[in-house]
């Protein structure tokens, strides 16, 4: 077994198989959690402070109860603290940074994790955030077979790759099986190239999509070269579908 | 009929189901009660999707339909290991079984982290009786003063903040300390060796110098309503974090993680009856101690009250019982 995958065995007799996070992907999914709950707590605190002082200054609070005072600072305290178990149990294992970086939290069964597990997970940030900014944590994954922090080993969980486009692209099958004269694995290409054109460069999208109409498009390779950018394109569309040009 | 127009037809064929099981994954994955088909049809799913994932590995790795399949294959595997949802009955297990037993499998920790907890004591008052000038190693200057003119630093607390604040903060301070005293167990039980050692200690020292200026009795006055649960706790607590200290010097298990993660699950389990006991410190301690309407004998049965109920919840009687 690989060491960055996790693979659990199924009645069906076919593995279900994980791609384990590595230090990089957490520390993406924690920066982006830290941001969130430090724009929250910072937006009532400011928000709040404005309400109860008339101003971002504590000499209005001299006059203000001790209700007024706890309303300011204990709200944003308790947003920053408990922001990522909260978020992590209600979405089990999948908080908004995580979600956005393409991870998620799973039992080293493969299952999503119990409440005990992720309670006990987010107990372990107090030694993992030691000394400072998670220095014991972050040396953990990457000297661990796993890349596990402490959090994770106490709890039995990992942190897996679990990308929503993975789920998605199930529902873009059909463009596969569009045109039958064409190889479901060449179609796959292509609309994967169709779908990443405006994010590669002109070079590379006009390297890549030469090679393959080469082997499908009936034009010769003058033919092809002769095509612009955005013939290309169009040439590549009429391929997936089967449409004649 | 060639490999490619095979492959076309068997994706034609099994596209419509992917999809349709994609859509009821989701619908399982958010909904909190499920229908008997639903759950079938999943566990149904689960086989046939093992079958196309096992077919798609073969003939296209790496692509994204083997990814998709992945992700799916993934998703039902995760939906029907699951635990069942039933919040009551769980917590009706953990109060009255699982908490007792993990009670009982640190009993030996809890022995000698009491002792340790005694012994520091013992010795933080030694050392104040015997070195009175040392005080200022665990006192600040303003406590000292207080003690000297005939004051506890205690009086007047609730003249500087409502009793509802100072409890919130005395118990999340107190949850603060006995969560660090597990976790800081890690490094092989010495952290909470130190902590629950440095406790006592202070505790040892405080009772001597308030004894040395005749203070005592109304130190133990402010302390025995609150004191009496919320330092066992602290020694749970600590007990707990030696547990894992252990688990990892030496191994219960096959290997040093499944030894910790076991230490760590009993740990737990009783670290959620702590905090539950130590918000009740809190409120008394917020509420009870700072207040000279209560005389030492209400105290007294508030905490030794409190303590017992403490180990009839320990030991199950108490959940046992509420459930009778």
């Amino acid at each position: 077994m690989s060491q960055d995958q996790l693979i659990i065995n199924s009645v069906t007799g076919v593995d279900v198989e994980f791609k384990i996070a590595g230090p990089g992907s957490r520390s993406y999914a924690f920066v982006i959690d830290w941001h969130i709950r430090l724009v929250l707590a910072l937006a009532w605190f400011i928000v709040v402070l404005l309400a109860v002082a008339g101003g971002l200054s504590f000499e209005g609070l001299d006059d203000a109860g001790g209700g007024k005072i706890a309303l300011i600072f204990l709200p944003p305290t308790l947003i920053y603290f408990l922001y990522q178990p909260i978020a992590e149990l209600i979405t089990r294992g999948r908080s908004p940074g995580k979600r956005i970086a393409g991870v998620r939290i799973v039992s080293r069964e493969g299952d999503i994790p119990s409440i005990g597990a992720l309670l006990i997970r987010n107990l372990f940030r107090l030694v993992d955030s030691l000394p400072a900014l998670y220095v014991i944590g972050l040396v953990c994954t990457m000297v661990t077979k796993q890349n596990v922090r402490i959090g994770d080993l106490a709890a039995g969980t990992l942190l897996v790759i679990d990308h929503d486009r993975d789920g998605k692209s199930l529902a873009k099958m059909e463009t596969l099986s569009r045109n039958p004269a064409l190889d479901p694995k060449t179609a796959d290409l292509i609309d994967e190239l169709l779908e990443r054109w405006n994010t590669l460069s002109k070079h590379k999208r006009r390297e890549l999509a030469l090679s393959v109409l080469t082997h499908t498009a009936q034009l010769t390779p003058e033919q092809l070269r002769a095509l612009k950018d955005a013939q290309l394109r169009a040439r590549l569309q009429q391929t997936l579908t089967g449409a004649s040009s | 009929m060639s490999a490619e127009a095979g492959l076309a037809h068997w994706l034609n064929r099994r596209t419509g189901e992917w999809k349709e099981l994609a859509q009821a994954a989701q619908r399982l994955q958010r909904g909190r009660s499920h229908r008997t088909e639903d759950a079938l049809h999943a566990v149904e799913g689960y086989r046939s999707i093992g079958r196309d994932l096992s077919i798609a590995r073969r003939v296209m790795p790496g692509s994204r339909l083997t990814l998709g399949l992945e992700a799916l294959y993934a998703r039902l595997h995760a939906l029907i290991y699951r635990a069942p949802h039933n919040k009551a009955a769980t917590l009706r297990a953990l109060f009255r079984d699982q908490i007792p037993h993990a009670v009982r499998e640190l009993h030996r920790y809890i022995l000698w982290v009491t002792m340790l907890f005694a012994l520091a004591t013992g010795a933080g008052w030694w050392l104040i009786h015997t070195y009175p000038e040392l005080i200022g190693l665990v006192a600040s200057d303003e406590m000292i003063v207080n003690v000297e003119e005939g004051r506890l630093w205690t009086e007047g607390m609730l003249n500087i903040a409502p009793s509802s604040v100072v409890s919130v903060r005395i118990l999340t301070n107190n949850i603060v300390v006995s969560i660090t005293a597990l976790c800081i167990g890690v490094f092989f039980g010495l952290g909470t060796f130190y902590i629950i050692a440095l406790n006592g200690f202070m505790l040892g020292c405080l009772f001597a110098f308030t004894h040395q200026h005749g203070l005592a009795g109304e130190l133990l006055k402010f302390v025995v309503a609150h004191g009496l649960v919320e330092l066992s706790v602290i020694c749970l607590a600590g007990a707990a974090g030696m547990a894992l200290g252990a688990s990892l010097a030496i191994p219960t298990h096959a290997t040093r993680r499944e030894s910790f993660q076991h230490a760590t699950a009993e740990a737990g389990k009783l670290m959620i009856l702590c905090a539950l006991l130590l918000i009740g410190c809190g409120f008394i301690e917020g509420y009870v101690s700072p207040d000279p309407g209560f005389s030492m004998a209400s105290r007294v049965v508030i905490g030794v009250g409190y303590w017992f109920i403490m180990l009839t919840a320990l030991n199950g009687q108490l959940f046992r019982r509420l459930n009778a």
